[in-house]
């Protein structure tokens, strides 16, 4: 049993061909790694936008942006 | 592999490329150093963030698609010829896997098809990496990943496709030369930017009310000093990358091996050492002059230096890249003001002009300079000639920079996707992490004084 196209070295090496794990599965991979990256994109998206959001719910008010504005580095805030 | 002085090439050429890969990666270190030297305290690690983040997703999209865009696109499709098939570099061919060549690799490129796609993938988070430091403080992550995979595994690897690859219709056309990219990775990529920034808007205070631009200095000096050194050492790696390390050029009889650019025209790595170390001091020597001084001007310059001279360096001779450069830096530190008073610009690091002006500046500059130059080893190609830089320059800058560039940034503005709020603009996108940092700090401290009282 072996989840590759061969089991041992010995024979015509060029022969062999691709020696990654599951041949003939490229395109699936193709396609699933085609759906994550979309979907790392989604999930960004929307975590970015919650997170300005509460942000600019928690500091966005005038006098909590003119403090910070006095105080370039938060930590004399 | 069943010669050992055939393989002995073919393992060389693979470890070349290696190499250049390795040193190139030394251009994202450096490109993230002077990003977050230039961004104000607030915004620091969004801004070092933003950009560490192009090297996943620009490396898995340029694994799926980009690199087939390459092979596949050389003819326009629809300019001289349509799509050539390209089995090898799809993203689910077993050649993008470890493989061991034989029947199933009938034209030989299973020991090279994965450094040379790393190579061009170093060049793609190059291209994404220009346009990040423009953009910085004030756009949104989200949006900028978007416009960085655009540029960085379509947009560029098309204008290679055209002008940067052996059969390349702008090579066969227009005679189109630039050997090191002054046009298909700066050029293109300071396109890209400007367009976005005409959508995006300047940083809140750069403009004051009469419509002059404030100055919004760089925040640390040292970082962004060891950034463009860095980014020089890895800047070697890219010019490396850009030649084919051994070929036979002789023509008819007889064999001939040697270094060759993109076009496989002969040049050595002798020549572009020189010409790069040359058109660096060029730079350096102008930058200093107009920036009187001016730190960051003056190392941006020897990298604008080294972009205006690229195009021609495998032909130059070393005192004509050095004059090259040197006028490239003039203009380009002239145009990056003017612009920014004329259109109210804000490029936070000089990018459009250290790449983008440069970059188109070098390919014209080249087709004066090597006017009649046979662009390929091909005798039935176009040679070098001024219009055809000139509108290759054109299409690099504005067609498949500028332009999409633009589109995108208005695309996603009307989604109210890329701008980051005003309120968060103004307190600074790392504030609320630091705020949290220092009270996480504090319940710390107070419970070691706690366990000190008991």
């Amino acid at each position: 049993m072996s989840t590759g196209n061969f089991e041992n070295w010995a024979g015509e090496i060029s022969e062999i061909g691709a020696i990654y794990p599951f041949v003939g599965t490229e395109f699936v991979l193709w396609l699933i790694g085609m759906g994550l990256f979309i979907l790392w994109l989604v999930i960004q998206y929307r975590s970015e936008n919650k997170q300005l959001e509460d942000e600019r719910k928690k500091y966005g008010n005038a006098e909590t942006i003119k403090k910070l504005l006095d105080v370039e580095n938060p930590e004399q805030f | 592999m069943d010669n050992e002085l055939a393989s002995l090439g073919v393992i060389f050429t693979e470890f070349y490329y290696w190499l250049t890969v390795v040193m190139m990666f030394l251009i994202h270190v450096g490109f993230c150093m002077y990003e977050v030297a230039v961004s104000r305290h607030k915004n620091h690690m969004h801004t070092l963030m933003k950009n560490t983040m192009v090297i996943p997703l620009v490396t898995i999209t340029f694994y799926f698609f980009g690199w087939w865009i390459y092979f596949a696109f050389p003819n326009g499709p629809g300019i001289i010829g349509g799509l050539i098939d390209a089995p090898h570099a799809k993203g689910w061919s077993q050649l993008m896997g470890p493989h061991m060549g034989g029947s199933g690799d009938p034209d030989g490129w299973a020991r090279i098809n994965g450094v040379f796609w790393a190579a061009f993938l170093l060049f793609s988070w190059t291209a994404a990496s220009i346009v990040s430091g423009s953009v910085i403080e004030r756009i949104r992550s989200n949006a900028f990943w978007i416009l960085a995979v655009l540029i960085g595994s379509v947009f560029w690897i098309i204008d290679a496709a055209w002008g940067w690859h052996a059969d390349g219709w702008m090579v066969k056309l227009l005679g189109y030369h630039d050997a090191y990219a002054s046009g298909v990775i700066h050029a293109i990529a300071g396109g890209f930017a400007l367009g976005i920034l005409f959508v995006l808007g300047p940083r809140i205070g750069k403009f004051r009310k009469d419509g002059t631009a404030r100055t919004i200095h760089p925040r640390n000096p040292w970082l962004y000093t060891v950034g463009l050194f860095v980014l020089y050492t890895g800047f070697w790696g890219f010019y490396v990358a850009c030649n084919i390390p051994m070929w036979d050029i002789q023509s008819g009889d007889g064999v001939f091996y040697s270094a060759t650019n993109i076009y496989l025209a002969p040049t050595t790595l002798s020549a572009i050492t020189v010409n790069f170390l040359m058109s660096l001091s060029g730079g350096l020597l102008m930058g200093y002059i107009v920036s009187k001084g001016d730190a960051y001007w003056t190392y941006s310059a020897g990298l604008a230096g080294i972009i205006a001279a690229s195009a021609g360096n495998d032909l130059y001779h070393p005192i004509q890249a050095l004059l090259v450069s040197a006028l490239g830096v003039l203009i380009i530190y002239k145009l990056h003001y003017w612009v920014e008073r004329t259109f109210k610009i804000d490029d936070a690091v000089g990018a459009v002009a250290v790449h983008g002006y440069a970059g188109f500046y070098g390919v014209v500059i080249a087709g004066f300079i090597l006017w009649g130059y046979p662009s390929s080893p091909n005798p039935d190609y176009a040679s070098v000639n001024p219009l055809g830089q000139f509108i290759g320059a054109l299409i690099m800058f504005g067609l498949l920079g500028f332009i999409p560039g633009w589109l995108f940034a208005k695309i996603l503005n009307a989604f109210g996707a890329l701008r980051i709020p005003k309120e968060i603009e103004l307190i600074g996108l790392d504030t609320a992490a630091n705020i949290q940092r220092l009270k996480d700090e504090q319940e710390i401290l107070s419970a070691e004084h706690e366990a000190l009282k008991k």
